[in-house]
């Protein structure tokens, strides 16, 4: 039977050295107990000796183990270095124990780890500082804290690395934590009439604790739940917390029985301003109305406004067309996507990248062509933090078909390129298909003519590198196609 | 007027204040002040300094800049037509509040929200002001959460997102129709718009994963909203397709359901009954389901009735009490996923279990030491020692999980 002797309650380091040289010994679980300081050990025990054989292992220990550990020697529990070391033997030859959840020493362990942890957060929470002016460190602030387990060296890292560029002082029962600006150091325990009795501070935070709760809704159980009563002496503001439980209902009551009172006369006056400076035009056009858009702009926030179909609602916002109004060339694709949706803008998500390299590749310049899509809100399926691009329907395409025909009349181009079959279907007012109709110029009107191809994401979709590339260069062939149609279209042109 | 001092504004612009439900500091980025030599920190967990009698978190010093508004959203307690005293802080008080609170280990930092004065920049240049004080005067590195206003400008935006560890827009209301019913002034395509503009901004500086040199973190923290529930008709159904929108469309961190609770001086346009408490807290929890169980939402709100979710026991367990053939469930064989669809399982019994079961076979004693309540999983599940038997499909399966008292009153009375 041997005993170990540990410096300090939370003394993980001398626990450890402690450990290995038991382990090393073979010492059994049951033959080794672990005093604190100048407690007397057992009766029969003798010291846990400080030579162990040569040839003895070095023990291994999932990485998990010691932090684990750490966390245990911190527990109020005075088996808690016993509980430890018969881990620690246990996973010589156990060696996938800590991950057996159910086991009764790793159900012990944990429950303690837990009651650590939540002592030493609670410990964060409600310290509280009291200031006072010291001749030799000037502005110094001390707390006087009771933690219910060893936590104190824990914790005070935490305060360390929170508030270093004040002096504290946390004095507990057991070790205080001191911080000098620069080190942090651990002192012998306090009492409470060591700490500072009070802090100018505390009446603005006590008016604040009132202020912020709301009698309408009294909560007590979770309230204690989460601040349970055994911390409440070192916390200024639970003073305050009966009295206001009991104004609470009346407090409510007086609220609902006091009458709804008139506006007052600096609200009438606001009104009154407000009134006066709203534009007389306010009222949007809409789509029903008599007066059609006279210029893309006035278009594009008219459409800011379009419910006709029911895609405006989980939307962000309309993606109106983007270009000259006077442009020669419109290109149209399908839908805006999700981060077409976010900006604002068409074609600017990983489609409209495949679009701009086309472009580049053939040498035309975008911001010469006005660019849209057959449908201007973003249909999608939601799923968690994604959104999935959903197809539009041919009625929902019909309904928008009204905005990509205003926009046809006032950019009057000579060339329309629908990208993809949807924005084709958008343009001929009918379905058809790519194959039958890519790459040759079709008379929409007399001064009008339109070129079918792809939609960009149809290459980007492609898993197979090599129909990739053979697809990108008929894309790029389709607009090079554009550009001998319409040269105006060309970069620096 | 009579001029008012720190204390009694402190006392207006909080109790102003007290109706954002938000009161979170987790989620921003690392930062102490280890090297700087001032004063803060931010590990990724929030911590509750306190807790008031209402059992919300007190975290940050949560204020208004000032409760004088132009708008005149009726929900609201500092709505202009409302007769509540009005006070605003300089903005040198609020950054010595700040400061003095955070001294003394009373919050995590600042959650600072304000009614629209003048306009929608001049208020927002204000609150940016604060934010940019503390941290480059002050050498705070603590916690701050600005509520923006949706149609700020962007420059105004991007100086918050810079300064600030959390951003926020409130969506307010579950509908458009309804926002523009209460909050005339306001514009749901403006919020939206806004929500979509901090997404963008957030993700641009969020940087690529093989980015050697990361761009300056904009809003860390991500952005959060807020919905005011019980003001207008909506049913939770609504509510859910509204924040499941918002999580998809914005990657929101957060929708946080407020309660709608009385407030002084209030409305004719609102409703006189609050709803009840576990509404709110239903929601939550469907809210989790959706985010962190694989749960989809018409599956959550099929468990309750005509669109309202159960009152009386929690959306998992009415889920599961309408879908008994999927039950029992093996502990030792199911996968993760239909594990999680267990009431009385949540995520970390889960991982719990699924590390346990690949050294040992487990009996229901042992799948009681890794749970909360043994009772909620018992006819759920199937051990090496036990099988429910009947008890699945029992008609009277659901008044076990009712208390007597509650089961004749359908809303659950606070006191």
């Amino acid at each position: 039977m041997y005993n170990a002797v540990l410096a300090f309650p939370a003394d993980f380091d001398g626990w450890r050295e402690a450990a290995r040289r038991a382990l090393a010994l073979g010492t059994r679980p049951e033959d080794l107990s672990f005093t604190v300081g100048e407690a007397a050990p057992g009766l029969f025990a003798e010291p846990l000796p400080d030579q162990v054989p040569d040839d003895a292992a070095q023990p291994t220990v999932p990485r998990a183990f010691p932090d684990l550990a750490r966390k245990m020697v911190c527990h109020a529990d005075e088996d808690r270095f016993s509980l430890a070391y018969r881990l620690l033997w246990r996973l010589s030859g156990e060696r996938r124990l800590l991950e057996i959840a159910s086991d009764p020493d790793i159900l012990r362990a944990t429950q303690m780890v837990k009651a650590v942890h939540r002592d030493s957060h609670k410990m964060k929470a409600f310290v509280r500082f009291r200031e006072i002016e010291d001749s030799a460190l000037g502005r110094h602030s001390v707390a006087w804290f009771e933690p219910f387990h060893h936590t104190v060296e824990l914790t005070a890292p935490f305060f360390a690395r929170r508030f270093a560029g004040m002096i504290w002082t946390i004095l507990t029962p057991e070790r205080s934590a001191h911080w000098d600006g620069e080190a942090l150091s651990f002192l012998p325990g306090a009492t409470r009439d060591m700490a500072p009795g009070d802090d100018d501070m505390e009446a603005l935070w006590l008016t604040y604790y009132a202020s912020i709760f709301n009698p309408a809704r009294l909560k007590v159980k979770a309230m204690t739940a989460e601040m349970p009563k055994k911390y409440w002496a070192n916390m200024p503001e639970t003073a305050l917390v009966k009295p206001l439980i009991a104004g609470a209902k009346a407090a409510e009551r007086r609220m609902l029985e006091t009458a709804p009172t008139l506006p007052s006369f600096r609200h009438a006056k606001q009104e009154e301003r407000r009134a006066m400076s709203l534009p007389r035009d306010e009222m949007p056009i809409g789509r029903d109305e008599a007066a059609l858009p006279q210029t893309i702009a006035e278009a594009r926030e008219a459409a800011e406004e379009c419910r006709a179909c029911p895609l405006w609602e989980p939307a962000t916002q309309t993606v109106f067309g983007k270009g000259p109004d006077d442009a020669p060339v419109i290109f149209v694709g399908e839908q805006p996507g999700d981060q077409e949706d976010i900006a604002g803008e068409p074609f600017i998500g990983p489609a409209g990248k495949v679009f701009d390299q086309a472009l580049a590749a053939a040498g035309i310049d975008r911001r010469q062509a006005y660019v849209t899509n057959a449908v201007k809100h973003f249909k999608f399926e939601p799923r968690g933090k994604r959104r999935i691009h959903a197809k539009p329907t041919m009625g929902e395409v019909k309904i928008c078909r009204w905005w990509l025909n205003q926009e046809r009349r006032l950019v009057r181009p000579k060339l329309i390129v629908a990208l993809g079959a949807t924005a084709a279907a958008a343009v001929l007012g009918k379905t058809v298909t790519i194959k039958a109709t890519r790459s040759t110029l079709i008379d929409v009107d007399a001064d009008t003519r339109l070129l079918v191809t792809v939609h960009p994401s149809y290459i980007l979709r492609l898993p197979d590198a090599a129909a990739k590339a053979r697809e990108t260069e008929a894309f790029e062939a389709d607009m090079a196609l554009v550009l001998r149609t319409v040269p105006e279209l060309a970069v620096g042109g | 007027m009579p001029t008012l001092d720190l204390r009694q504004k402190l006392a207006i612009l909080s109790d102003a204040a007290k109706y954002d439900a938000s009161c979170a500091s987790s989620g921003a980025a690392g930062r102490n002040s280890v090297k700087s030599k001032g004063i803060g920190s931010t590990e990724g967990s929030g911590i509750c300094h306190a807790y008031a009698p209402d059992g919300r978190c007190i975290s940050l010093l949560k204020i208004l800049l000032t409760n004088f508004c132009i708008y005149d959203c009726a929900y609201c307690v500092n709505r202009s037509s409302s007769n509540v005293q009005r006070a605003r802080f300089s903005v040198d008080e609020v950054v010595a509040l700040t400061m003095n609170f955070y001294r003394r280990n009373y919050i995590e930092g600042l959650f600072l929200s304000s009614g629209i004065i003048k306009n929608s920049d001049y208020t927002m240049e204000a609150m940016v002001r604060i934010a940019k004080k503390l941290r480059l005067e002050e050498n705070f590195s603590g916690y701050i959460h600005l509520k923006t206003i949706p149609d700020a400008s962007p420059a105004l935006l991007e100086d918050a997102g810079l300064f600030a560890d959390r951003l926020s827009v409130n969506i307010e209301l579950p509908t458009d129709l309804t926002l523009s019913a209460l909050a005339p002034e306001k514009d749901a395509r403006d919020i939206r718009r806004s929500m979509g503009h901090l997404r963008a901004k957030i993700e641009e500086h969020r940087g690529e994963k093989r980015d050697r040199l990361k761009p300056k973190r904009f809003s860390a923290g991500g952005q959060s909203t807020q919905m005011i529930v019980g003001a207008d008709l909506s049913s939770d159904d609504d509510v859910l397709t509204r924040s499941e929108n918002l999580y998809g469309n914005y990657r929101l961190s957060r929708v946080y359901y407020s309660a709608f609770s009385p407030i002084p001086d209030a409305s004719s346009k609102l409703p006189l009954a609050k709803p009840p408490l576990m509404r709110e807290h239903r929601l939550y929890q469907a809210d989790w389901l959706m985010r962190f169980y694989g749960f989809q939402r018409a599956e959550i709100v099929a468990g309750g009735e005509g669109g309202m979710l159960d009152l009386t026991v929690d959306p998992k367990l009415a889920w599961a009490l309408k879908n008994r053939a999927r039950f029992p469930v093996d502990v030792n064989r199911a996968d993760r996923e239909m594990l999680l669809r267990v009431p009385g399982l949540g995520t970390r019994a889960v991982k719990r279990i699924l590390s346990t079961r690949r050294h040992r076979t487990l009996r229901l004693d042992d799948v009681a030491r890794l749970c909360q309540s043994i009772d909620k999983v018992r006819p759920f599940v199937t051990a090496l020692d036990w099988s429910p038997g009947g008890l699945t499909d029992e008609d009277g399966l659901r008044d076990r999980f009712v208390p007597r008292a509650k089961r004749a009153a359908s809303q659950l009375e606070l006191f």
